[in-house]
């Protein structure tokens, strides 16, 4: 300690640092920026509400629920676990143009797709094309690592096992016929996700890749042929697998199914009467859940959210609301700092 | 027959210990294998090399918190759950490293300091040969030289001296901080003794510590002659040889076992009251941590009891799963959520503490303002835990001499017959005297030559002092004469050396006491002789001291000084009032004593003399009887004058004692010294003013009248405490206290005998109530002197507040080893760097060189500390809660799964990387007044008194605000998300998007937050503020932009990416971060301006905050905001 003392016995360093004497400016949120600041937040925030609201309002969503609960539903009949391959029909009619795009959801309730022990049930390396982790998937597969023949399950886990896999097809009734709407199925998974983050391994034909392996419990089809019409559709970057492999965060969600961008429909669905065939496959009902279809278009806010709008009105008037306040509370009494 | 001896020596090892001087056994006790004893190291250093790690570890693991890191971190390895052990483990590994080090290199400096003291080479006999060896190596029995100046290395009986009568002179200034010069005697001159002696004992003052029996020679041995020691054989380590040349001495305690070591080991941990405030916080959190794991799990089994809830298809359990026991299972989800939540007790707060103190503190050392040129040298922290506690002062208790002042007395004036004579310039005017015009001479008058020589004379005669002998060394550093002197005086009392110097300047010279004969040098160069017949000693009760000479005429006289109280009585009354007026101006700053004299018969002599050798001779009640006989001489005298002697203060003392009060905090001076020059520094410090009301609780009042002490004492005390505490009017609590009773002030005296019968009264009961009505009274007192203490009294007068209700922050400020005591019982050591040895700046918490550098060291230092931290542990609380309550409520929209809502690189990299620094930065720099401003305003010290920052009311307000923050941070976005399409595209956002907006959000919020608190931005602050902001979205953009190979899962590719293309999740980003911090603003905007320019304002603010009623309504959110 005494030589401690030595070391320092030559007097202290005379800078700013070590004497505390920073140059520092020091804040004076003072009334006089306030009220015009709070003022200004208020204008943009008001601003800002208004544009997202009329946008929000401007956005048509159409919702319809086909879990065929009530036995007058058309899909009553499939919702029946023990009916297999059901298709049922759900008609519903557009009064004025749904403008285009317009964007086809299917939405599931209670359906906890945030559990955390279902979450983690997949294989990022398999999923990436690791030809090894096709033969030995990961642990935190398991209970979907191995089938019964202890043959690896590819594309393994729950999250993988329990993909949604009903499929839609929409007709507008033009004079008493159907006329398929054409659904476009690329670019409703995220770019990234498409083209870096799941590959297939580099094996063609991709069917070989999977030999030895076993297709999800569940599934109907190997991953392979997820999508029969387009080849480069297929194995783990087949859109809807993508789309479904994308947790949601909330347990009522929906997911984006195809976008209806083409033909006739380009500028969106016309008025007129619709029919929704759907290939009812997906259980919901043990868990208490619901299945449904949502049609919408979006704006640069993306769908349709009214709380932001709100939100925004709200915290801007209040900021008018406050500044007001203050600028009585400032001519009344005078704050002291400005004098 | 020697046989039975040495066993009856064995026998009672257990209670002493027998020495062979010189490792000189007789023969026949050569089978007698000497005793062990410790050699003579001083180890005051914890680790060595090789028990560092673990012993380390485990001191570090018995802290709570770590403790609780750890479990934490196995459970994590343990059992399955959300969050990685790294996540808990990183942290926890980084904090552990860190306070290692720290913790290391603090035991580096001890071994250093250690090494210092051990490796001092000491000369040691040894058969007849001196050899140099290192202090730690001498062993007990060893025949150790010591020379003049040097310090004692080790406990020594005195075998030889160089004086011729056997004695020497030491000075234990480093062991009980009196700087007098005591005589130590040797009764040994036999090389071959063996010395009995009890076992060590840790008693300072109650040497009895040779109960020693000798053995002179080894035919003494075998006649069984023995000799007993007491304390004036004994040599103690630490004190210090003067006066004499060298000495021999035979070492008995050594290394530990010295009286000093055994004084001052325990120097306990202290630990300051925000480091009690983050513990009680920290349980509040833990019970909110664990309630919230019991919600989620009670939760959690309740909704899996609905039907297909447990166990839905998607997510079939796995078989160990199925097989695992209900409760079991149970149990471990409770831990997980446990190690999800955990995060809410901040890990790296602990560090992020440990960083600022140990940081903070060398603003302390580099401050230029506490370097002294004199000493050159500057501040010097000892333990950085307690930079805080120096803003939570409530006592100081100051030692007196050395500290207030500088031990320095000083001869000022004189006032013989009435005339004042002002000893103005001691090198140009030595030999006449320089009258001033003070109000008693308004004319150039002087005393008849006759009175001033009379005074002079009486000032050489009577005293105890002695005339230093000239050595070879010359001029030492003597506390009591300063260099510049040719003669040194040696006395018990350094004003008597004052007095005999300041006669000394006036031409009259004391030149020492031969064979009972005092000499003195006279004006005129001649040298008179007076035989010394008696000395009357001075004692506390009598408050004065007298001798009796015979000059050469013949003539028998008694000169008397004391205390104006006690010679006036004793004079003729016509003779009083004209020194009266000069005494009572002086008393007030300066010790004054009054001189007088007396012309005895010879029958009046024989009388006297004959009383005293009788008295002295009486072998009972030898106290009173001599009492009555100096009573009796000392009568009738007639007054020649008064002296005014000056202890000078320390620089400043004044000053700082002034601020000290004005920031509220009561100063206490314990000192070892008499009342009365006490109590005159007390006035020249400024602590009693002229209108303090002094209640005076010594031996003097108990002794006035009342037939027993007892009841004395229960009276005196029933009254002042009706004086001062009951008739007082009401105070309100905190803040303002003694602010407040400025209507009247009062001033408690007490002293050391008086305080143990207080402190130690007969029965229990009394005991108890005395020492309450004791404290009451003190504590409403302005100032509280308290004399005559023993050191180990003043560590009890500092417990004893330190205790008190309330328990205040105590502070002890001195510089001699006998306040090493009080240094370390109070929260707060402080030694200051004096003459007095280096005990009191090695057991201190912090030492300065002045004692003036005390007010910034508090007012500013302290407050800034003080207000940085409670800040900065707020602030983690507030973060780490508003981070893990979406977390929290995110539970229940997952299945109560434990998912967690951020990433695990986020949760681990928020504590440690995204906001630790500008908090960090902000306890570093912050000033939200300036220091000047500190300085100059004593009272805004106040302000944070009692912990005001930390108590619950500021914690709620914290925890408030974590909770709406939180709150707002989740449901935001859960409205956000009622819609996860929030791409203009028309792609949804997955549950890492959800993770990721809260995260950004929260990131934001609570930098932009503690930008809103910083009321000082150096280039520091905004680097780090905005550098951290910048590093997030940097980071997030990395992290998320690379597949990482070593993750199993690339949950966060692109996330962050993603959400920014989105212009819903900015427009949310900047309405949560807009909204969470609006009241804030709202806050800041009410606020009291500070800084330099709110100087002007600061000081209007304090005048008007009075009068004008609408400040009062602007200022209710100020008020309130200040202590947040």
């Amino acid at each position: 300690m005494v030589k401690q003392e030595q070391e320092i016995a030559s007097r202290p360093d005379n800078t700013a640092f070590t004497q505390q004497r920073l140059p520092a400016w020091q804040p004076m949120l003072s009334a006089g920026i306030v009220i015009p600041g709070f003022v200004l937040i208020g204008l943009a925030f008001i601003g800002i509400g208004v544009a997202l609201f009329v946008t929000s309002q401007s956005i048509t969503v159409m919702e319809l629920d086909y879990t065929g609960v009530e036995r007058t539903s058309p899909c009553f009949r499939c919702s029946d676990p023990n009916v297999k391959n059901c298709v049922c029909q759900l008609d519903f009619s557009i009064a004025s143009l749904f403008k285009g795009p317009v964007f086809f959801y299917y939405g599931l309730t209670n359906y906890f797709q945030n559990y955390r022990r279902y979450g983690v049930s997949k294989d990022d390396d398999q999923l990436s094309g690791d030809l090894d982790s096709f033969t030995s998937p990961s642990d935190t597969c398991s209970p979907y690592e191995y089938d019964s023949n202890n043959k690896p399950i590819v594309p393994c886990g729950s999250v993988a096992n329990s993909m949604f896999n009903d499929t839609f097809k929409l007709y507008q009734i033009v004079n008493g016929t159907k006329k398929q709407v054409p659904f476009d199925g690329k670019g409703i998974a995220w770019w990234t996700d498409y083209n870096v983050k799941y590959r297939n391994p580099s094996v063609t034909p991709l069917r070989d890749a999977f030999n030895g392996t076993v297709k999800p419990l569940f599934w109907p089809r190997p991953a392979y042929e997820l999508d029969p019409s387009d080849p480069a559709n297929n194995g783990f970057i087949n859109q809807d697998f993508l789309v479904w492999m994308r947790r949601a965060a909330l347990p009522d969600f929906r997911k984006l199914y195809r976008r209806i961008t083409e033909g006739d429909y380009a500028q969106g669905l016309p008025a007129g009467n619709y029919s929704l065939e759907i290939a009812y496959n997906y259980p919901v009902l043990s868990f208490d859940g619901r299945k449904k279809v949502v049609l919408s278009n979006v704006s640069w806010m993306g769908g349709k959210n009214e709380f932001l709008g709100i939100a925004y009105l709200v915290i801007g008037s209040l900021c008018i609301v406050m500044s007001i306040i203050m600028l009585i509370v400032y001519a009344k009494f005078k704050f002291p700092e400005e004098e | 027959f020697m046989y039975l001896i040495l066993l009856g020596v064995d026998e009672r090892r257990v209670d002493s210990r027998t020495i062979y001087v010189g490792h000189r056994a007789c023969s026949a006790t050569e089978a007698f294998i000497p005793a062990k004893f410790c050699d003579n190291r001083i180890v005051s250093s914890k680790y060595t090399v090789w028990n560092f790690l673990p012993k380390n570890l485990f001191e570090q693991f018995r802290r709570i918190a770590n403790f609780y890191f750890l479990i934490i971190f196995l459970v994590q390895v343990i059992v399955d759950t959300p969050t990685s052990p790294v996540t808990s483990g990183l942290p926890l590994f980084f904090v552990i490293t860190v306070t290692a080090i720290k913790q290391g290199y603090e035991d580096w400096l001890r071994h250093k300091a250690d090494n210092e003291v051990n490796k001092y080479p000491v000369t040691v006999l040894e058969n007849g040969c001196r050899i140099r060896k290192e202090s730690e190596k001498i062993k007990v029995g060893d025949v150790v030289e010591v020379e003049e100046d040097e310090t004692f290395p080790c406990d020594l009986i005195l075998l030889q001296s160089s004086r011729d009568d056997g004695t020497c002179f030491v000075t234990t200034a480093s062991l009980d901080g009196e700087s007098n010069h005591k005589v130590r005697r040797n009764d040994l001159e036999s090389l071959y003794a063996a010395i009995e002696c009890e076992q060590p004992q840790p008693d300072l003052y109650n040497v009895s510590v040779c109960t020693a029996q000798l053995l002179t020679k080894l035919s003494d041995l075998l006649m069984g002659l023995c000799r007993s020691l007491g304390p004036e054989n004994l040599l103690l380590k630490g004190a210090t040889l003067k006066n004499t040349q060298k000495i021999c001495g035979v070492a008995v305690y050594t290394g530990m076992e010295t009286k000093m070591a055994l004084n001052y080991q325990g120097k306990s941990q202290k630990r300051s009251a925000v480091e009690k405030s983050i513990n009680a916080f920290l349980l509040v959190y833990l019970c909110i941590l664990v309630s919230k794991a019991l919600v989620c799990t009670t939760l959690k089994y309740v909704w899996q009891s609905e039907p297909g809830q447990d166990e839905p298809w998607y997510n079939e359990k796995t078989q160990r799963e199925k097989d695992t026991n209900r409760y079991l299972k149970m149990f471990t989800d409770f831990l997980s959520f446990m190690v999800l939540f955990n995060f809410i007790i901040p890990v790296s707060m602990y560090v992020t503490v440990e960083m600022q103190k140990f940081l903070g503190s060398f603003f302390i050392t580099w401050d230029k303002d506490f370097f002294d040129p004199e000493i050159k040298e500057g501040a010097l922290v000892n333990t950085s835990d307690l930079n805080e506690e120096l803003g939570q002062v409530e006592y100081v208790f100051t030692d007196k001499t050395g500290t207030l002042t500088q031990n320095n007395m000083e001869f000022i004036e004189c006032c013989i017959d009435g005339f004042q004579y002002k000893y103005r310039d001691a090198s140009s005017e030595l030999d006449g005297f320089c009258v001033t015009d003070g109000p008693v001479s308004k004319l150039q008058q002087k005393a008849g030559r006759e009175k001033e020589e009379l005074f002079l004379r009486a000032l050489c005669l009577c005293h105890t002092v002695q005339v230093k002998e000239s050595t070879e060394q010359g001029v030492d550093g003597e506390v009591i004469h300063p260099p510049q002197e040719q003669r040194g005086f040696i006395a018990s009392s350094p004003d008597e050396v004052a007095l005999v110097k300041g006669a000394m300047r006036y031409g009259f010279t004391f030149l020492g006491l031969e064979s009972k004969s005092m000499k003195i040098l006279n004006r005129n160069n001649d040298i008179e002789l007076y035989e010394l017949l008696h000395v009357l000693n001075f004692d506390p009760v009598r408050r004065r001291m007298s001798v009796i000479v015979r000059s050469k005429s013949g003539d028998t006289l008694l000169f008397c000084k004391g205390a104006d109280s006690s010679i006036f009585p004793r004079v003729r009354q016509e003779e009083v009032e004209r020194i009266r007026m000069n005494v009572e101006r002086n008393a007030t700053g300066y010790r004054t004593l009054c001189v007088a004299y007396k012309i005895l018969s010879a029958e009046e002599y024989a009388q006297a003399d004959a009383g005293l050798r009788e008295a002295r001779l009486a072998l009972q009640d030898r106290e009173e009887r001599l009492m009555t006989v100096y009573n009796q001489v000392e009568t009738g005298m007639s007054l020649i004058g008064a002296t005014a002697v000056e202890d000078r203060l320390q620089e400043e003392a004044a000053e700082t004692m002034e601020a000290l009060q004005g920031a509220g905090i009561k100063v206490w001076v314990l000192t070892g010294d008499k009342m009365e020059t006490a109590k005159s520094t007390c006035y020249a410090c400024r602590l009693f003013q002229r209108n303090t009301e002094l209640l005076e609780l010594t031996v003097r009042t108990l002794e006035d009248g009342q037939p027993s002490r007892e009841q004395r004492l229960h009276d005196l005390l029933v009254e002042y405490h009706k004086k001062a505490v009951q008739d007082a009017p009401p105070v309100k609590a905190g803040v303002t206290r003694s602010w407040s009773s400025a209507g009247h002030d009062y001033g408690f005296i007490i002293d050391g005998a008086t305080l143990s019968m207080v402190l130690n009264s007969s029965s229990e009961s009394n005991s108890n109530s005395y020492k309450n009505l004791f404290l009451q009274i003190c504590q409403n007192c302005t100032s509280v002197l308290c004399c005559r203490m023993a050191p180990l009294q003043k560590a009890q007068i500092v417990k004893l507040v330190k205790n008190s209700k309330g328990s205040p922050i105590t502070l002890s400020i001195g510089d001699g080893a006998n306040d090493v005591s009080m240094i370390l019982e109070a929260h707060v050591g402080i030694g200051i760097k004096g003459k007095e040895g280096r005990q009191a700046v090695r057991n201190s918490d912090y030492a300065i060189p002045k004692l003036k550098h005390l007010k910034k060291l508090l007012l500013a230092h302290g407050h800034l500390y003080y207000v940085r931290i409670a800040h900065l542990v707020q602030y983690f609380f507030y973060k780490n809660l508003c981070f893990i309550l979406p977390q929290f409520l995110y539970q229940f929209f997952c299945g109560y799964s434990q998912q967690p809502l951020y990433d695990a690189a986020y949760l681990t990299m928020y504590n440690i990387c995204f906001t630790s620094m500008p908090i960090l930065a902000y306890s570093l720099l912050e000033q939200h007044i300036c220091m000047e401003v500190l300085l100059d305003n004593a009272p805004l010290y106040r302000e944070i008194a009692k912990n005001a920052m930390l108590r619950w009311g500021p914690f709620v307000y914290w925890t408030f605000l974590g909770v709406f923050h939180g709150l707002l941070f989740f449901f935001g976005v859960r409205f956000l998300f009622s819609n996860p399409a929030l791409q203009d595209n028309g792609q949804v956002f997955g549950n890492w998007s959800y993770g990721t907006i809260v995260f950004t959000v929260l990131v934001f919020t609570v930098t932009l937050k503690l930008a809103l608190d910083t009321r000082h931005w150096t280039w520091i602050n905004h680097f780090v503020i905005w550098g951290s902001l910048a590093f997030y979205v940097f980071f997030s953009f990395f992290w998320g932009g690379i597949i990482w190979p070593f993750l199993r899962q690339q949950r966060l590719y692109f996330v962050f990416a993603n959400m920014l293309s989105s212009v819903s999740a900015w427009l949310v980003i900047i309405l949560l971060i807009l909204l969470s911090l609006l009241p804030e603003i709202l806050l800041v905007v009410f606020r009291k301006p500070r800084g330099p320019h709110a100087r002007q304002v600061q000081l209007n603010h304090t005048q008007t905050h009075t009068h004008t009623h609408t400040h009062t309504l602007i200022l209710s959110a100020p008020l309130f905001s200040s202590c947040l």
